[in-house]
Parts: C-alpha cells; sequence; structure tokens
C-alpha cells in the first residue's frame, strides 16, 4: 500500500507522472481548499465587524485628540 | 572533468550551491533583525553580538569535525562503525577540503551544510535573548550547530542513514532535521535558564514582552522567508543520472532529488513552499486574531509543518497541513508558557520545534508507504517511522543535550547574567564604553553651545 500508488523507485522515469498522494482526489482536494479560503474570508468579515462595532464605541475624546494631533 | 556532459553537471550543481548559500545567509540576516527587533533598547547591541558571533563559530568548529561527522556517522554507533572512508575526504587536513582542480563541489556542499548549521544555532539564540550570558549561548550554538544537527543529518538526511534505512525516516526539507532538534534544544536551554525578570507576575500570570521596533522585526522575518527559498534548493540536488544515483531506477531519464536522490521538481517545491507559507499565514491570522507577528511566524511554522513532505506533497494538502499545523503550534505555545512558566522569547520552540515535530508525524500518514529511497531494502515511509524519527529529532538530539549542558553551565555559575545587569541592560554592562563615551561627547556639544550662547549675549 502507497499513499502515492509508489512502493519503490525502481520505475523508468520517463514513464511517471504525477507522484503525489492521493490522487484521483484533486476535485475533492481543490474543494476543501476553497472551503478554506472562503471559510477564512466569513471569519474574517465576522471578526473584523465585531471589532469595528466594539471600537466605535471605546474611543476617549481627549485620546482622540492625541491621536489626531500625532499624525 | 571527463567530457563536456559531466563538466557542465559539475559547473552547474557547483553554482547551484553557490546561489542558494548566498541565498541562505539572508536567514542569518532576518534572524539577526528579528532578534534585535524583539529585544528592548537596552539589550540591543548584546542581542546582535550574540547572533553575530555564531558566524564564526559555527563555522570554524563545521570545517574542523562538523562535516567529517555528517560522512562518518550515517550508521554510527547503533547500526555500524564509522564510516572512516567517506569521513576521511571531510576530514580538515584532507587536499578535498582546500583548492583543489580534482574536486570542484565539496566547499560549496559543505557551505550549504554549514548555512543550517547557523540556522540551528540562531533558532536557540532567540528564545534565550536578554537573559544569557553570550560566552554560553556561543557553546551552545557550536554544539547544535556542529555537533547535534549534523549528526541527526547523518542518521536522518543522508542517503545512507540508518533512520532512512530502518525507519523509512523522511523530512525532504528538515521539518525535524533541523526545526524539531533546534526548537528541542532551545526548550531544554530556557527550561535551565528561566524566564526573563518581569514575564511573569507573582501569582503567576504571563506578561508580553512586545518588541520595541516592530518593522525591524517585520524586515527580518521576510528575509528569513527569502532566505528559506535558498534552504529549499539546496535540499535538493540539481541534475543527476539513475546511472550516478545507482540505485533501483531504470531507464536513462535525468531528475531533480531531495537529499535521499529519491525524485522530485523544483516546481513541485516552488508550489509547495508557496502554498505552506499561505496556508500558515492564513491560519495563523485567524488563530492569533491578526496579531501581526503571530501571523508573520505562522508563515514559517506553516513551511516548516509542510517541509518534511513539501518534496511530494500536493500543494492543496501542503497548504492544509500548514494550516493545521500552525493552530497546533500556536495552542502548545501558550499552553507551555502557562504551565511550565517557560520564557521563549521569540516563540523559537513553538515555530521550530513544535511545528517540525508535528510535520513529521502528519506526513507519516500522508505519505505512508510511499519510498523513502531509491535504494533497494530500505524502509517505505510510515507513521510509526516518523513518530520515532520526531521523538529522536526534538527529545533525544535536541532536549536532552541542551537541557545537560545548560544544567552543566548553570551548576558553574556561567549560564544566567546577574539580575542587576539583566535590570540596567546588558549594553550598560558589556558596552559601557560606548555608552559613556556617548554621553561624555553628547555632554561637551550641550557645554560647547552653553558657551557660544553665552559669548552671544555679551
Amino acid at each position: 500500500m502507497s499513499t502515492n500508488g509508489y512502493t519503490s523507485w525502481a520505475v523508468d522515469l520517463a514513464e511517471v507522472g504525477p507522484i503525489y498522494p492521493f490522487q484521483g482526489y484533486e476535485v475533492l482536494m481543490v474543494i476543501v481548499g476553497v472551503v478554506f479560503w472562503i471559510g477564512w474570508h466569513r471569519i474574517q468579515f465576522v471578526r473584523e465587524g465585531e471589532h469595528l462595532e466594539k471600537a466605535r464605541h471605546t474611543g476617549d475624546e481627549e485620546k482622540v485628540k492625541a491621536q489626531l494631533e500625532r499624525y | 572533468m571527463d567530457g563536456n556532459l559531466n563538466a557542465l553537471t559539475t559547473v552547474f550543481t557547483e553554482f547551484y550551491y553557490w546561489v542558494t548559500v548566498v541565498f541562505m545567509f539572508l536567514i542569518h540576516v532576518g534572524f539577526c533583525m528579528y532578534e534585535v527587533g524583539a529585544s528592548r533598547a537596552r539589550n540591543h547591541m548584546h542581542t546582535l553580538m550574540k547572533n553575530i558571533m555564531i558566524i564564526p563559530l559555527v563555522t570554524v568548529t563545521f570545517f574542523f569535525f562538523g562535516w567529517w561527522i555528517y560522512w562518518a556517522f550515517p550508521n554510527f554507533p547503533f547500526w555500524g562503525g564509522l564510516d572512516t572512508e567517506a569521513g576521511a575526504a571531510n576530514l580538515p587536513w584532507a587536499d578535498t577540503m582546500a583548492t583543489n582542480l580534482g574536486d570542484r563541489i565539496t566547499g560549496v556542499f559543505w557551505a550549504a551544510f554549514l548555512l543550517f548549521s547557523w540556522t540551528a544555532a540562531s533558532i536557540v539564540s532567540g528564545s534565550v535573548i536578554e537573559r544569557i550570558r553570550s560566552s554560553a549561548l556561543w557553546v551552545h550554538a557550536v554544539m547544535i550547530g556542529s555537533v547535534w544537527w549534523i549528526i541527526d543529518a547523518a542518521w536522518g538526511w543522508h542517503y545512507g542513514g540508518w533512520m532512512v534505512r530502518i525507519l523509512g525516516y523522511h523530512d525532504a526539507y528538515a521539518s525535524g532535521v533541523i526545526h524539531a532538534i533546534a526548537g528541542g534544544y532551545a526548550l531544554g536551554v530556557i527550561m535551565v535558564l528561566g524566564p526573563r525578570l518581569g514575564k511573569f507576575a507573582k501569582d503567576g500570570t504571563p506578561r508580553d514582552i512586545p518588541p520595541h521596533n516592530p518593522w525591524l522585526l517585520t524586515i527580518g522575518i521576510f528575509l528569513i522567508y527569502t532566505g528559506f527559498w535558498g534552504f529549499y534548493a539546496a535540499c535538493n540536488v540539481p541534475a543527476i543520472s539513475p546511472e550516478a544515483i545507482d540505485g533501483q531506477i531504470t531507464g536513462v531519464t535525468w531528475t531533480a532529488t531531495n537529499i535521499y536522490l529519491a525524485p522530485t521538481t523544483l516546481s513541485a517545491i516552488t508550489f509547495n513552499f508557496l502554498m505552506s507559507l499561505s496556508g500558515g499565514l492564513m491560519a495563523a491570522y485567524v488563530i492569533s486574531k491578526g496579531d501581526a507577528f503571530w501571523t508573520f511566524s505562522g508563515g514559517l511554522a506553516g513551511i516548516i509543518t509542510a517541509s518534511a513532505g513539501n518534496d511530494l506533497y500536493h500543494p492543496i494538502q501542503a497548504m492544509i497541513i500548514a494550516a493545521i499545523g500552525v493552530v497546533i503550534v500556536y495552542k502548545l505555545h501558550y499552553w507551555v508558557e502557562r504551565r511550565f512558566k517557560l520564557d521563549d522569547a521569540v516563540g523559537a520552540v513553538a515555530v521550530h520545534g513544535y511545528a517540525g515535530f508535528v510535520g513529521l508525524v502528519i506526513s507519516g500518514f500522508v505519505l505512508w508507504g510511499v519510498p523513502s529511497s531509491p535504494y533497494e531494502g530500505y524502509a517505505t515511509i510510515n507513521p510509526i517511522g516518523q513518530i520515532t524519527g520526531a521523538v529522536i529529532m526534538f527529545f533525544v538530539l535536541g532536549f536532552l543535550p541542551g537541557w545537560a549542558l545548560a544544567k552543566i553551565q548553570s551548576s558553574m555559575g556561567v549560564l544566567r547574567i546577574p539580575e542587576e545587569v539583566e535590570l540596567q541592560g546588558l549594553d550598560y554592562a558589556e558596552h559601557h564604553a560606548y555608552e559613556d563615551a556617548k554621553a561624555a561627547i553628547i555632554e561637551a556639544d550641550k557645554q560647547e553651545l552653553a558657551a557660544r550662547a553665552g559669548a552671544a549675549a555679551k
């Protein structure tokens, strides 16, 4: 058993193509990858929204002025 | 060099490794910048000099004995004696370790391994900043850079190493042989060294000690990424024929190989380097809630986690493995910090040690049954072999030697700087001449200014 289909390198490399594990599952891997990517955006939108909502109520007027002066 | 093809291959390979060495120099530049950026202003020069002097000390010792260890130790001491025949050409007095028209490759190959040695030592250096004595760290640097890591390379990162042959150990881009061992070694040292003053409150709550210069730190880690490209290239043999490999591969098709002389491609490692960097960055950003430095370090930890199998993985596998590794590493770092009150100043134990360990374990499952070597009779890659390999790298050759040497140094009173010096800052204590000279010239200029103002007023 081998996850990439080769159990030894006793082969002619001219006849070898892909050597990554789980060949045949490329579409599934892409789906997993895309879920990871889209999920990341989703988490980020939610978190940033919460953060900004919290931040808009935490500003102290004097500190905000100081920030403006600081440039 | 007889024959044009042989000459061309030799010169190409010679130049190839030479370029990787130049790239890998940036890893050390990056480590220096990262450490200095992470340290407080009163410790800058000490932190910088501590890391810079790793370069000459590891270089000369790697010339004297480190390189010989690699060639003599593949089966020593458990599975055979020293390979004195292979070692002979790599002894410091061998004529092949010098200017020699009959040997054009040893120097650049030696240098490629040497730059890995600097990296191993530099990883340890980062975790101990602001409280270790330089003299103590430099002994550790020699031991991890020119002894322990190169023993693990002989065992598990050599086409004839016993771990490769018997365990089926596979670690193409050094998750274990550089990162797990150096992280484990750093853990052993900081356990004895103790945390920086103020790191933990009286109730044991850890305090953050933020970097004094985040921009220097940022550029530092990006330089480490850049140098990592050179590292990846240096782990490959760029072009070799089946005849030269002399293993089971048939036909006449030349190939690039990993360190075990098993086939891979530069294309594969380019895909996988970037996808594992990306998976690491994305996971670290989420898990650390956008913390900049954990995100940067997560990119590195992602690559390190996937490195064991990045010669073979599909790019999406590399991305997901990197992301999984980073989540584990982040959680483990804070759990260890709270549970054992350990101060890993730059997160080196986590980013290198835990990531390397986790990467080896994952690769054992994902690459189960894949041949580790082109030679007959070698075990194929398997989870037991990879887990055993991870334990050997992190604990046996990393943690234990680091802890033992630090214990000896501690008992002799030469490990840690005095508390008074830690509080006033190492730059004042060790570079007081610079500080005094600076203060004197500032005072002189002020007096000159006052005198001129007085004269003008009259």
